[in-house]
């Protein structure tokens, strides 16, 4: 157990090392959030629709979109020179190298949120007070679900033709749960809404996470040639 | 069975002649579905056995399924327009059907990105089996709004409760549709079998 944690850290570490030198993703991811949250205010009639009706669409669609910037540059950079290969060659357990890149773009997703959330208050004016520790578990909820069919579907998808354009095309249909609720959950939380309007949607993130960072984990290997 | 969905059976109280749409519409999205968790069943059977005829037998079910749920996004505003008021609603089944069929409008996109047989196999059936895991989620998320989509009168655990002549139509069509699934998909599936025979001559030629 104790090696298995070592391996997911040693590639976590790997990652971040990478993307610390760059800052390439992690600053395009940033400014695409801004760029998407600006966007999406001006996209109503502001005399028939109020800014805050339409802001946790607007947090949720940014969140996913700054993370598909992210997961389709997970694999791709392991693409370049066969790192993947030398990887796969180490003798470590192969989900052990799974959940290494699923922590390493959780990370990612988590530092790019943490960046938009702040502006988010700022350009849509909405007070977080008192709600951030729910706020906080449903941005938690949801996007391990994103980020755990996502890692997968995006190790799939570098390696078809038009490795961009397939990510989305595979991986939206995936966000429409964790999405939807997450959209619902913010929104009833933004509105005070009482802890009981909300465990339906809890409970439906929360098998969505069990369910997928299995299936997600067990499916990996399936991927690799042997 | 359209001469009989015509000719035969009464026109619908309340909802006039559009009514009869029915006897596409339900039978063509119940194979629709039926089809999609046959791919995705055949995905687990893949990665279970890697045989490759089980593959090209879920890329056949998943192809006719996406063909039939062409039919049923088209036969079920033709009906919303006069029933409901309105093309399209953004009701729970259909909301979730949609999103299903563009996962598997998604899945035969990818096989047609990926050349090497072996690794489109494995994929697909990766694909395959996260789709069958997404279906109860979008259903159960879509639900969680709510929906107008008339309530199930054949598959009730009460007895059905269409009229006589309805009924038998209605079960007339599911019979032809059942033929009709099965017909295309092997028929789906041979010229899946003759592509690959191809791709192996090709091969040996070269």
């Amino acid at each position: 157990m104790r090696d298995y944690l070592g391996v997911v850290w040693a590639i976590v570490v790997k990652d971040a090392t990478v993307e610390w030198r760059t800052k390439t993703a992690f600053m395009s991811a940033v400014v695409f959030a801004i760029l998407v949250l600006s966007i999406l205010y001006f996209a109503r009639d502001p005399t028939a629709v109020s800014s805050m009706d339409i802001a946790p669409g607007a947090l949720w669609v940014t969140f996913t979109f700054a993370a598909m910037v992210g997961l389709n540059r997970a694999f791709l950079l392991e693409r370049e020179n066969q790192a993947i290969d030398g990887m796969l060659l180490t003798p470590v357990p192969r989900t052990a190298i799974f959940v290494g890149k699923m922590t390493g773009n959780l990370l990612f997703v988590g530092f790019v949120e943490l960046i938009s959330v702040p502006l988010f208050v700022l350009f849509y004016n909405v007070s977080l007070a008192g709600r951030l520790p729910q706020l906080l578990a449903v941005t938690a909820m949801a996007t391990l679900a994103f980020v755990a069919v996502g890692t997968l579907l995006s190790a799939m998808a570098v390696r078809t033709r038009f490795a961009e354009l397939m990510l989305p095309i595979l991986l939206l249909p995936f966000l429409i749960p964790p999405v939807v609720g997450a959209v619902q959950l913010t929104s009833r939380i933004l509105a005070a809404r009482p802890a009981s309007e909300l465990m339906g949607w809890f409970k439906l993130l929360a098998a969505f996470d069990i369910v997928f960072c299995v299936l997600a984990i067990l499916l990996y290997e399936a991927t690799l040639d042997e | 069975m359209y001469v009989r969905a015509l000719a035969f059976t009464p026109v619908e109280r309340l909802q006039g002649l559009a009514q009869k749409i029915y006897y596409v519409h339900v039978p063509v999205a119940i194979y629709a579905l039926a089809a999609f968790a046959v791919t995705g069943l055949l995905s687990i059977a893949y990665l279970w056995l890697r045989d490759e005829r089980i593959d090209r037998a879920a890329e056949a079910s998943a192809e006719v399924g996406v063909v039939f749920s062409v039919v049923m996004l088209i036969s079920g505003p033709l009906w919303g327009k006069p029933v409901w008021g309105t093309w399209w609603a953004w009701d729970a089944r259909l909301t979730s059907t949609l999103f299903i069929f563009l996962l598997f409008v998604g899945y035969l996109i990818m096989r047609g990105a990926i050349v090497e047989v072996d690794l489109r196999a494995r994929f697909s059936a990766v694909l395959g089996i996260l789709g069958l895991a997404l279906v109860p989620f979008i259903h159960l998320t879509v639900y969680l709004f709510r929906t107008i989509h008339p309530q199930p009168i054949l598959f009730k655990p009460s007895a059905p409760s269409l009229p006589g002549v309805m009924l038998t139509t209605i079960l007339l069509s599911l019979g032809v549709f059942t033929l009709l699934y099965v017909g295309f998909t092997t028929q789906r599936y041979a010229v899946a079998s003759l592509r690959a025979l191809r791709e192996e001559e090709l091969l040996s030629d070269a």
